[in-house]
């Protein structure tokens, strides 16, 4: 056995503060060069939005799980499961069995039939404008709740490892953190921003790979007594069982489902993952992608089992829960404890890093949306030439970004792991039930598409807000009012399968036919790839 | 008003209701359907069945199996091989059974044989 650290004393993270900065200065003046450096080639919207559709499979793959694994992946199920036990192993499984979802069903047919955005897809063969209009909304929506998790997260990370606990002083480093955001996206349109993903994901898996390690090698790589350390430290054999956190009532348990119906049907709905899928040549490619990032994320939701119980059994619930940052300081305080002020500051620049990239994949991804489908398609009618269309998208960035800073400003301090899982279930209910009929269902029409996003997103919205997340608890954004209706505070559950039958009656209802000619075009090349767009040659 | 989801290219004078209506492209509608939806069912029964369990027979889910690991963990670890497992299964029945019918799909849309009207349009191929 290694000789176990001493106690973590979470006053001495104040001496780290210097070399986490150093360590997060040298990553931001890597990837700006990278970002400058790939960022010459970028002449059309296929450029920027696609980066030219000239990455590999591999990197694209590697890419996507930059994309996906979030500071709520790595912070808040580390935390989750380091508090909860049993019941945050259950976010590690949605996040990964959702991805089966995106493989069979959504990643090669959507690459084949779109150009640069989702509703490219969903609008192929209904009524442009209507759809569109409805896509791009729902991509917005979705957008904005992702980012001010993401941004949220920044603040709470930022308490503890910066040791800046001032409202003041934190919301100066979530406006630096969203102005180099900005700055990324800017120059480096899709192409810099994917390169920025695949460096904060293999310094992510990296990461989390030593804390593994040496974690399993403190326990004599034995996961049993690895089990046994957090019982013994938590004085609570119940963290090994579901239910510590979920299990208290039935309206909890009732939750628990919801959320997680929400997780395995979220991640084929998010924008900016489907996205991601056009900076491929092929949908070969595509499917390449998919299983590279299956495999990368599932091995890393492998490693926080174990991040989250060491952290549980070396550091202490009550040391995580009483440490700035709470519940989401779970691994940087395992860091600390394993290997000191150096893994402590490198795992904290990988963590800023992550929510960085997070964020310019989303930021990319709604000003596409924008861009693309609600000024080139609906507002210009199609009539807008490709560099208008890009200098749009890029003033979109700069205005997105600054929401984003301020939504993190006021969602600082809120739980970041819900608020990810809510943009999941807002997407999972205004996106996948369109995508899926406009897929498979032949007779699906423009009026069941409109209802069902609408439909969709306005119940998961309404539900939220009416949901003890919003008011009536002690956890709540506004604990001092009640007006909290709704007992679950994931939507998911009720507003998921409405949207499904919103999309059928709306469809049965519908007097107007789709055009057959355009059904066959999309199903044909849906499924054998002719005419989609290739890579762009430089 | 066209769609400006794709660019004119060598599918532009296909007629897809033609291409859409041959044996070979129903084959490879039914060989995809018949794999994708049955697996997503199936994976996602057994989801939610896990779900279920670890919601309402917390017992049965805290029962020890070896040392400190109960079936919990146990089910939960076969949810990722589960997942991994569905994953190279797709992988080589699409190599096997989609790609090679949907390559020459491509092939014979690309050699102008649904062209509409019958006559050949040159110059659209990449």
């Amino acid at each position: 056995m290694i000789a176990i650290p001493a106690a973590v004393d979470v006053s001495a993270l104040k001496d780290t503060t210097l070399l986490n900065m150093g360590i997060f200065a040298l990553f931001v003046a890597v990837t700006m060069v990278i970002v400058f450096r790939a960022s010459r080639n970028n002449k059309t919207a296929a450029d920027y939005y696609a980066a030219g559709r000239s990455f590999t499979g591999s990197q694209n793959g590697t890419a996507i799980a930059g994309d996906y694994l979030s500071a709520a992946s790595f912070l808040g199920i580390t935390g989750a499961i380091a508090i909860n036990g049993y019941d945050g192993f259950m976010y590690s499984i949605g996040f990964l069995v959702a991805w089966l979802v995106a493989l069979l069903l959504v990643a090669e047919l959507l690459r084949n039939t779109g150009k640069f955005t989702m509703a490219d897809v969903l609008s192929f063969r209904l009524k442009q404008r209507p759809v569109r209009i409805a896509a791009a909304i729902s991509t917005l929506a979705v957008c904005f709740f992702y980012l001010l998790a993401q941004m949220a997260g920044a603040g709470s990370l930022i308490s503890l490892l910066l040791g800046i606990s001032d409202w003041g002083g934190q919301a100066l480093v979530i406006i630096v953190v969203g102005a180099l955001m900005i700055m990324y996206v800017l120059i480096g349109g899709m192409k810099g921003t994917t390169w920025v993903q695949i460096i904060k994901a293999m310094l992510l898996i990296a990461g989390a790979a030593v804390m593994t390690f040496w974690v399993m090698a403190i326990y004599g790589f034995n996961i049993s007594a690895l089990l046994g350390g957090a019982v013994e430290t938590a004085k609570n054999p119940a963290v090994l069982n579901p239910g510590l956190q979920y299990g208290k009532s039935d309206t909890s348990k009732l939750d628990f489902m919801s959320l997680g119906l929400a997780l395995v049907l979220g991640t084929a709905a998010l924008p900016h993952v489907l996205m991601r899928f056009y900076t491929v040549p092929t949908a070969k490619e595509a499917r390449k992608s998919v299983v590279w990032s299956i495999w990368l994320i599932g091995i890393f939701y492998l490693f926080t089992l174990v991040l989250g119980y060491g952290a549980a059994a070396l550091v202490g619930a009550d040391t995580i829960k009483g440490a700035p940052g709470g519940v989401n300081s779970a691994a940087p305080l395992l860091a600390f404890h394993l290997g000191g002020p150096l893994l402590l500051g490198f795992i904290s620049a990988v963590a800023f890093a992550t929510i960085l990239a997070v964020v310019a994949g989303l930021t990319i991804t709604a000003a596409a949306s924008f861009a693309h489908d609600i000024y080139a398609n609906v507002i210009a009618k199609g009539n807008a030439d490709a560099a208008t269309e890009v200098r749009v998208a890029r003033r979109t960035v700069v205005v997105i970004g600054i929401l984003a800073i301020l939504g993190g400003i006021f969602a600082n301090g809120q739980n970041v792991a819900f608020l990810v899982a809510l943009a999941f279930a807002v997407a999972a209910s205004a996106n996948l039930p369109t995508i899926i009929y406009s897929l498979f269902w032949r007779k699906f029409t423009t009026q069941g598409a409109v209802w069902s996003m609408y439909g969709g997103l306005a119940s998961a919205i309404l539900l939220i807000v009416f949901s003890p997340v919003v008011s009536g608890a002690k956890t709540s954004m506004i604990p001092g009012a009640n007006f909290a209706l709704f007992p679950l505070s994931n939507p998911g559950i009720v507003s998921i399968p409405l949207a499904f039958l919103l999309g059928w009656l709306g469809t049965t209802l519908d007097k107007r036919r789709e055009d057959p000619a355009k059904q066959a075009e999309m199903e044909v090349r849906s499924l054998t790839g002719i005419g989609a767009e290739k890579a762009v040659d430089h | 008003m066209g769609n400006e989801a794709h660019t004119p290219d060598a599918a532009a004078s296909v007629d897809f209701e033609q291409v859409q209506s041959t044996g070979q492209f129903q084959e490879l509608r039914r060989r995809h359907r018949s794999f994708v939806f049955p697996m997503a069912v199936a994976f996602l029964l057994w989801y939610f069945a896990y779900v279920l369990l670890a919601d309402y027979a917390v017992d049965f889910m805290s029962t020890k199996v070896w040392g400190n690991i109960n079936v919990g963990l146990v089910l939960g670890l076969l949810q990722f091989v589960s997942t991994f497992a569905i994953t190279g299964w797709y992988v080589h029945y699409s190599n096997r059974k989609l790609d090679p019918i949907a390559t020459e799909i491509r092939h014979e849309i690309e050699g102008h044989e649904f062209d509409k009207n019958g006559h050949r349009v040159g110059g659209a191929n990449k």
